[in-house]
């Protein structure tokens, strides 16, 4: 017996090493870690050796040297002088901007289509309906396309122009209104419209406060507002109006070539732009609409009958009290449709838009670093990306189910 | 067993990746797989460009139709891959396609950075501007304000910004990713202007609403020369694609043609027996059968065959020789001899 004994205490301590689950366990993902390590070093040295043999150009000496192609549109100064590293900083600029006023639209078309996806009125909520399938089911470089070339032709052509109170012009070469200029002393609007926001955040703060304490509303929305146009305007007025309006230059005589609007005055949106952004934002919007439509009836029915027993109106009850609670529902795959958005921007260089990749691929067949630029390419998506979830996941939290 | 059979996939991964590192010649390559595969323009009239039926034609095509036939003695053993301007070298580089043949400039940066060689020059071109007649243009020193369409990924692009800015002119550049989108877009009034290779806007005026509405301005800004290119460091195959290119030319030069090439073979002059493999061993010295330069005339015809029946004056292009007539003719063809 006690022979016996002294086995069953004896074996397992002796396969321990090799039977026990956890060591094995350590092996095994010592062992993964170190094959993907040497996997990455083989693809990292072979690439690198074949670059060597083949004679291909490597490395980040490119950055510096003079671009010499031009570029459409460009948030900061750049030239056919500038770097190829400006040039991509451009493209790169141009990517957000594309991304940040497509998240914009995107987000206001949306929630309208799918707040009236749920209207009682048959006639709206089944053009929100034919809206949503007819828009989310087509491609979207194909919708792109639409927007450009379709649409395209529709307008004026460059000697001519469509014009909204002589302000705003429309023709093929884009939309173009009044540029402003600033001169000295404009910089105190600029601290006026600073003042105003701040000042707007504490009213709204105090506002709660009040109300949670006293029950009485104030009208936030409205003083903030008044704040926020009215201090800068003052301000305008008071520094002696230290702003002007440069307007589009409309030459209607002259040789054919010389006619149309004169280049760089004014601001001109191209129709390169105008098209990316309408064909993303009403794209994803139509994904919006229903993730909007999924959240609003996520909320239980008895909220909206609970918040109406209370005595409030329809439009309070949307806004206090199911939006809210929709908002935790809607958040997550929202986030998903920022990233989508702003990864499908790339598809601008169909339609000649200088976005990151259009303006990378030039460079990259300028120079030949493909390795280089495909790096970069993945590096800026990726970061545009992580910073989005970043905020999102910060505005998720806050809304989110706080329990007491 | 899962976590056992992982660590054996990745392994023969990396074995897989390791033994691609050291690779056979081009021509070791094309011959195992019984054909070459030639990288094209995604539809150039005239230079390459699919029928209705799917087949290539144009003098690009016939380049590579060439080589095909020094090869195999058939000029249909190639297959096509067609790339836009920025796929281009990539794919070269990368081994997807064994030449690149594709109305390419050859210039500094491309024969020297891009790990790259140009096997000599098929078409002598320049960059030149179409517009439309109703602009009342004569001359690209007049374009000053014009908004200019072209393809993103070439030398046009940046030869036109050379251009202008030498000339001091103001211009606004809208480059896309494919000819057809640039041509629609021109076609839709976008641009004032659509600049490319000369030979390319004949070609692609073609495709316009009203070919007749457009004229070509008279200013050719920039030197292009077009031709094939192959990868740098496999001189065996540079070889090939270099003597096909002087084999169709010499045979221009000495006038046989693929109509008389049969009778040309016993013919007494020494350089024709020496191209058509009758004197000496010359196809063994490219790693080919000696009726190499034969069967390339054979199958596809010489320099002046293939430019008549693809771009000449009796097709829809109507280009004349002009610069791309032999030296003997006042052009700029010279072919070294074969001997």
């Amino acid at each position: 017996m006690s022979v016996m004994e002294q086995d069953s205490a004896g074996a397992p301590a002796r396969a321990s090493l090799m039977n026990d689950p956890k060591v094995r366990g350590y092996f095994y993902q010592m062992l993964l870690v170190v094959l993907l390590l040497t996997f990455g070093y083989i693809i990292v040295t072979n690439t690198v050796a074949n670059l060597e043999r083949q004679n291909i150009a490597s490395g980040w000496g490119f950055i510096e040297n003079t671009a010499g192609f031009g570029i459409i549109q460009s948030l900061v100064p750049y030239a056919e002088t500038s770097s190829y590293g400006r040039a991509i900083f451009v493209g790169f600029l141009n990517t957000v901007l594309v991304a940040v006023v497509g998240i914009f639209f995107a987000t206001i078309i949306g929630f309208l289509v799918g707040i009236a996806r749920l209207s009682n009125n048959w006639v709206i909520s089944r053009i929100a309906y034919c809206y949503v399938e007819l828009v989310r089911n087509v491609p979207l470089l194909l919708q792109i396309f639409f927007w450009y070339f379709a649409v395209l032709r529709a307008v004026p052509g460059k000697r001519e122009k469509w014009s909204l109170f002589d302000t705003f012009h429309l023709n093929i070469a884009g939309l173009r209104g009044p540029k402003p200029i600033w001169e000295p002393g404009a910089e105190f609007i600029g601290y006026a419209l600073i003042i105003a926001i701040v000042a707007s955040i504490f009213v709204s703060r105090w506002a709660r406060k009040r109300q949670e304490e006293t029950g009485q509303q104030f009208p936030v929305f409205w003083t903030g507002l008044g704040l926020i146009v009215g201090l800068p305007v003052i301000t305008y007025f008071v520094t002696g109006m230290p702003m002007t309006l440069e307007h589009p230059n409309f030459i209607e005589t002259g040789p054919a070539l010389r006619r149309g609007f004169e280049l760089g005055v004014g601001i001109n949106l191209i129709p390169e732009f105008l098209a990316l952004t309408a064909a993303l934002a009403i794209y994803t919007a139509a994904f919006i609409a229903e993730i909007v439509r999924a959240g609003i009836q996520a909320v239980s029915h008895g909220q909206t009958e609970a918040s109406h027993a209370l005595g409030l109106r329809q439009g309070p009850t949307l806004r206090l009290v199911i939006i809210p609670q929709a908002m935790r529902v809607i958040i997550p795959p929202l986030t998903s449709q920022y990233l989508n958005l702003t990864k499908n921007s790339s598809l601008a260089v169909a339609i000649a838009f200088p976005d990151l990749v259009s303006v990378g691929g030039t460079v990259l067949n300028q120079t030949g670093q493909a390795i280089e630029i495909i790096g970069i390419w993945m590096a800026v998506y990726l970061s545009l990306s992580l910073i989005t979830s970043a905020f999102m996941n910060w505005y998720n939290q806050r809304m989110a189910l706080v329990e007491r | 067993m899962s976590k056992k059979i992982l660590p054996l996939v990745l392994g023969a991964a990396m074995g897989v990746a390791a033994s691609t590192a050291a690779g056979a010649t081009t021509l070791e390559d094309v011959k195992a797989k019984g054909f070459i595969q030639c990288g094209v323009s995604q539809g150039l009239p005239g230079f390459s460009n699919p029928d209705a039926q799917g087949n290539w034609t144009g003098l690009d095509v016939d380049l590579c139709r060439a080589m095909a036939a020094a090869v195999f003695g058939d000029a249909s053993a190639v297959k096509f891959t067609p790339l836009s301007a920025k796929e281009r070298f990539t794919a070269l580089q990368s081994g997807e396609v064994d030449v690149l043949s594709r109305n390419t400039t050859w210039t500094m940066s491309r024969d020297t950075q891009l790990g790259l060689n140009f096997a000599g020059v098929n078409y002598y071109d320049g960059q030149g501007f179409m517009v439309r007649k109703d602009l009342g243009v004569t001359s690209a020193l007049e374009l000053s304000g014009a908004s200019v369409c072209t393809n993103t990924g070439t030398t046009t692009e940046l030869n036109v910004a050379d251009y202008f800015r030498a000339n001091n002119m103001q211009y606004e550049i809208v480059a896309f990713e494919k000819a057809d989108e640039v041509v629609a877009a021109y076609d839709a009034g976008r641009c004032d202007v659509y600049t490319t290779d000369a030979s390319g806007l004949y070609a692609q005026r073609l495709k316009l609403t009203n070919p007749g509405d457009h004229m070509v301005l008279p200013e050719i800004i920039s030197k292009e020369p077009l031709g094939p290119v192959v990868r740098q460091g496999d001189d065996e195959w540079f070889n090939i694609a270099k003597w096909t290119l002087n084999a169709m030319i010499n045979a221009e030069e000495m006038g046989v043609t693929s109509a008389n090439v049969d009778e040309m073979k016993g013919s007494d002059n020494p350089s024709v027996k020496r191209l058509l493999g009758a004197e000496g061993a010359f196809g063994e010295g490219i790693g080919l059968s000696n009726d190499w330069a034969y069967n390339i005339i054979k199958n596809v015809g010489n320099y002046e065959e293939s430019f008549n029946a693809n771009v000449g004056p009796d097709t829809p292009l109507g280009i004349s020789r002009g610069v791309n007539a032999l030296w003997s003719d006042g052009g700029f063809l010279y072919a070294p001899p074969v001997r």
